[in-house]
């Protein structure tokens, strides 16, 4: 029996006045996928990943997380998921363990299991030894991997993380995505955002948004495959796969 | 030259890009002028009275009569007791009751002195003193014409004023305090808005990230200083010209000095409290801590110690002292000396002088904190 | 075109630039490369006269940082990180205003041949908060572009921006350094920094090394292996378990493993997973990338350091 997807979305449109943030947007995500939603700046990632969380209402089409309707059962869908958001949300001003601690609460961690989670967390973000150092000293590599702690203290079945290494340097970058094998191995479904393309090697699946659309999907082979050339890099994949969606653009409006 | 009108013009570019703030900058200054003008005014008028007459003749109708007569009461009806009369003024429907006892009339008429009462609401003490005055002044008013008339009927020379002889008020019948208050507010209000202006000004280029790009050109402090300066002293100069306006015009406040040295005035000041608001936005980098200092540093001294609310003689040592350092008292002395006494420069070249140190002073610290660099 | 010796920065207890010695020469194409918090910013800061040394020498252009800022300001054209630009003012207004500012002559033919080149002509009059990433970068260099400077500094110039957009900003670049600039730019992607003439790594505020992007991969101690598998987390646990490996990461699919000196060649490590259950792996000699080399040569500044 094919268990059901953790995310299917279904035309998914956005639009803010005139401007059209998400354009027919259909895809779907299986239990336990590492899925890459890759693009540059403004593409619609964020929107996309907004609407599926329950924080922002689409202007048409369907978003389903864990079975529920991100549209209009918001609150189910919230507490089936760990959102990461770009800033990493963790209040600069209170120490580490207090960041776990009031995360905790907001989730409603159970309280016998709460010392666990805690524990576990210090120990994903390699912070054991320095849960009383005020966050805001903390370097970026190690806030995101407390962020990412705070985001799965709950133990959520998908997680959503939206650019999680803009502004992280290449080590900690290659350690986070170690972390994130580490969840999908334990069978949570990973949804992550980026707009380093070279990224998308570490995901099952990965798609490339542009302009509202996406423009490919599929495995980092499979979309390699297309261009027939063993050296291509993910960039020059997308960088291709942009030229092409903008020259059918150009043909269309001539 | 060419640097400084280049940051005056997209600093004027901001300014009309962004409607709602510019209507704020001219509006501002308006609603403020009209609202303290209003809620600041010394004078009353209209104040609600009752009016208990147990005397009932035509001598005591005709003391009411002055009351109902004159624009500062409004009779708001007559009563026939003491209990009305407090109640009246307990629920605050009247403000003042006049109680003239039983035999007035009859008094008046032997020449005899003849008592009559006044019941004032005391929560507003402003108003309470001002009604007694208006009132004393009417009582008194009438006393003079019985005197005379009484004068004129016995042929007797000296006599004592019937009616309360123990008033004794030099009551100005054309106290207007708006004539002192208007002048003294401009003043306020163009320090508030000068400081609230600028002080957003370079800390948005700090917050937005252009700030780093401005400093690696050649642009010299001085010429950011006076180039953004020009822009917000453009609004200034519109503001202060429509509050003058609005205060001769509204307000109907003299005009008796030198308009050329009220503007020169106010130009020296406006460029003080421009160059102020650009200290802080450049001290503070952050938008929010700039704007709320610049309220409370243009606000309160200019409100409390500049000597239009209180006056600076009258102050103790400190706040005197301390009052020494707020600019807006030198030009709350020029406003008031121009408009109300119409003195020149003889007079008030010290104020003047004053104002142009501090603002150059200023001037001068701001240029030297934008010298600094990032870190 | 930039010299700089003992170049040191403090910031309270905090040493963040410590004793950088390095030379530019006109023409170069330089990348300063490196984690956050290596210093690489306020390097630059230093070099565009933004940031005041604390000790050390830096010469640009010719001139002094701390002695010949105006100098110094007048030669070089400096792109932020967030790229300095006004979003209520337009393309035209953004670039009139640097024009001023650097007092430039015939601004206006400039400007029409700067937008002729980066293909931003058409919208000379939108509002700069209006445009996409990569065309606020566009804007972004050719504000720094427009009084003609010697030496461009571009503090991480392509983040965010799309890769068709990226790959145009250094079509650009590539011309403006035919044309005799020189260029000096920090950056956090690796394959960006492949396209620099030379590279410096930057680790704890000191520099670590300075070569070609080819160079800097020659002169890694170790060989690259990379292996490719089903499983390839369980076959990167196995190989930290072997002798002669001093790393293996898993880059996307693929794992990149370092053999020391004298160690086990690609059959080796083939032969290796094979014995122990992982039988579909292929394993390969290739030259690691700059990001490989970036990580091996911390990993080896942070073993000196520990050790």
């Amino acid at each position: 029996m094919r268990a059901e997807p953790a995310v299917v979305i279904e035309n998914l449109v956005k639009r803010f006045g005139s401007f059209v943030a998400v354009d027919h947007v259909s895809l779907e995500v299986a239990r336990g996928e590492i899925f890459g939603f890759l693009g540059p700046n403004g593409a619609g990632k964020s929107t996309t990943i907004r609407i599926l969380c329950g924080l922002l209402a689409p202007t048409s089409g369907r978003a389903v997380v864990q079975g529920f309707d991100a549209g209009s059962q918001p609150e189910l869908v919230k507490a089936h998921i760990g959102y990461m958001s770009q800033r990493f949300s963790l209040y600069n001003d209170l120490t580490v363990e207090e960041n776990i601690e009031f995360f905790s609460g907001v989730y409603g961690v159970a309280p016998e299991r709460r010392e666990d989670r805690k524990a576990y967390a210090l120990r994903m973000a390699g912070l054991e030894g320095h849960r009383g150092v005020m966050t805001g000293l903390l370097a970026g590599g190690w806030k995101q991997r407390l962020a990412l702690g705070c985001a799965i203290l709950h133990e959520p079945p998908v997680i959503f993380l939206d650019e999680p290494t803009s502004g992280v340097d290449p080590v900690a970058r290659r350690a986070f995505w170690d972390l994130i094998h580490d969840l999908s191995d334990a069978g949570q479904t990973v949804f992550v955002t980026t707009h380093h393309m070279d990224e998308a090697e570490y995901c099952h699946r990965a798609a490339l948004m542009y302009r509202g659309r996406v423009i490919a999907l599929g495995a980092p082979a499979e979309l390699k495959a297309e261009l027939k050339d063993d050296a291509a890099t993910m960039e020059d994949v997308f960088v291709r796969l942009i030229e092409r969606e903008n020259a059918a653009d150009t043909g269309h409006r001539a | 030259m060419r640097r400084t009108r280049a940051i005056a013009r997209k600093e004027l570019l901001h300014i009309a890009r962004d409607p709602r703030s510019l209507i704020m900058a001219l509006a501002l200054p308006m609603v403020m002028l009209v609202m303290f003008g209003y809620a600041l005014s010394l004078d009353v008028d209209q104040i609600p009275a009752v009016i208990y007459d147990q005397d009932g003749t035509a001598e005591s109708r005709a003391l009411w009569d002055g009351f109902r007569g004159s624009r500062y009461f409004t009779i708001v009806r007559h009563v026939d007791g003491y209990a009305q009369a407090e109640s009246d003024l307990e629920r605050g429907a009247a403000l003042a009751a006049l109680v003239i006892p039983r035999g007035f009339g009859a008094k008046l008429v032997a020449g005899e002195r003849a008592p009559v009462q006044l019941i004032l609401d005391g929560t507003d003490s402003n108003t309470a003193s001002i009604a007694l005055s208006y009132a004393r002044g009417l009582i008194l008013a009438h006393s003079g014409r019985v005197q005379t008339e009484w004068r004129l009927r016995s042929g007797a020379g000296e006599v004592p004023p019937p009616v309360d002889a123990q008033i004794r008020v030099a009551y100005n019948s054309e106290l207007k305090s708006k004539n002192y208050i208007v002048p003294g507010l401009i003043a306020v209000i163009l320090m508030i808005i000068a400081a609230l202006l600028t002080s957003l000004a370079i800390a948005r280029e700090w917050e937005n990230g252009t700030m780093e790009e401005l400093l690696s050109t050649p642009v010299r402090p001085a010429e950011l200083v006076l180039g953004k300066l020009s822009a917000y002293f453009l609004l200034g100069a519109v503001d202060m010209v429509t509050a003058v306006l609005a205060g001769v015009v509204i307000f109907g406040v003299p005009m008796r000095g030198s308009t050329w040295l009220l503007f020169l005035s106010g130009g020296v000041f406006l460029f003080g409290a421009l160059c102020w608001g650009l200290l802080l936005s450049a001290i503070t980098r952050n938008q929010l801590q700039a704007y709320q200092l610049g309220l409370l540093s243009s606000f309160l001294p200019a409100f409390l110690l500049s000597g239009f609310v209180y006056a600076v003689d009258s102050m103790p040592l400190l706040p005197r002292a301390v009052s020494a350092a707020v600019p807006a008292r030198y030009f709350v002395s020029l406003l008031k000396g121009v408009f109300l006494k119409g003195v020149g420069l003889e007079v008030l070249a010290v104020e003047l002088g004053l104002l142009a140190v501090y603002a150059l002073v200023v001037f001068a610290l701001v240029t030297r904190k934008l010298r600094e660099k990032i870190a | 075109m930039i010299e700089v010796r003992g170049l040191t920065k403090k910031f309270g207890a905090v040493t963040a630039v410590d004793g950088l010695t390095l030379r530019v020469e006109r023409g170069e194409v330089f990348g300063l490369v490196g984690p956050d918090g290596a210093g690489k910013t306020t390097v630059m800061r230093m070099l565009c006269t933004l940031v005041a040394p604390t000790s050390g020498e830096a010469r640009v252009a010719g001139f002094d940082v701390t002695r010949e800022v105006d100098q110094v300001k007048d030669r070089i054209g400096y792109m932020a990180q967030r790229f300095g630009l006004y979003g209520d003012l337009t393309v035209a207004e953004n670039m009139r205003f640097y024009a001023d500012l650097f007092g430039v002559e015939g601004e206006a033919a400039l400007t029409e041949q700067l937008l002729e080149m980066t293909r931003m002509a058409p919208f000379r009059d939108r509002y700069a908060a209006q445009l996409s990433g990569g065309m606020k970068q566009k804007l972004a260099l050719m504000c720094t572009l427009l009084h003609k400077p010697e030496i461009l500094f571009l503090d991480e110039p392509t983040n965010g921006v799309d890769p068709v957009s990226r790959r145009d900003f250094w079509v650009i670049l590539r011309r403006l350094v035919d044309g005799g600039l020189t260029v000096f730019l920090t950056t956090a992607y690796l394959d960006e920094a492949e396209r620099c003439g030379r590279v410096g790594l930057m680790h704890g505020g000191r520099l670590i090394r300075v070569d070609t992007p080819a160079g800097l991969k020659q002169a890694l101690p170790e060989a690259c292996i990379e292996v490719r598998c089903g499983d390839p987390r369980a076959a990167r646990a196995l190989l930290r378990g072997m002798d002669g490996i001093a790393s293996a990461d898993l880059t996307g699919s693929a794992l990149h493993v370092f053999v020391r000196p004298g160690g086990p060649d690609e059959e080796a490590v083939r032969a290796y997973l094979a014995g122990r259950g992982i039988s579909d792996a292929q394993a390969r000699r290739i030259l690691p990338s700059l990001e490989d080399v970036f990580i091996a040569t911390i990993r080896g500044e942070a073993a000196v350091h520990a050790g």
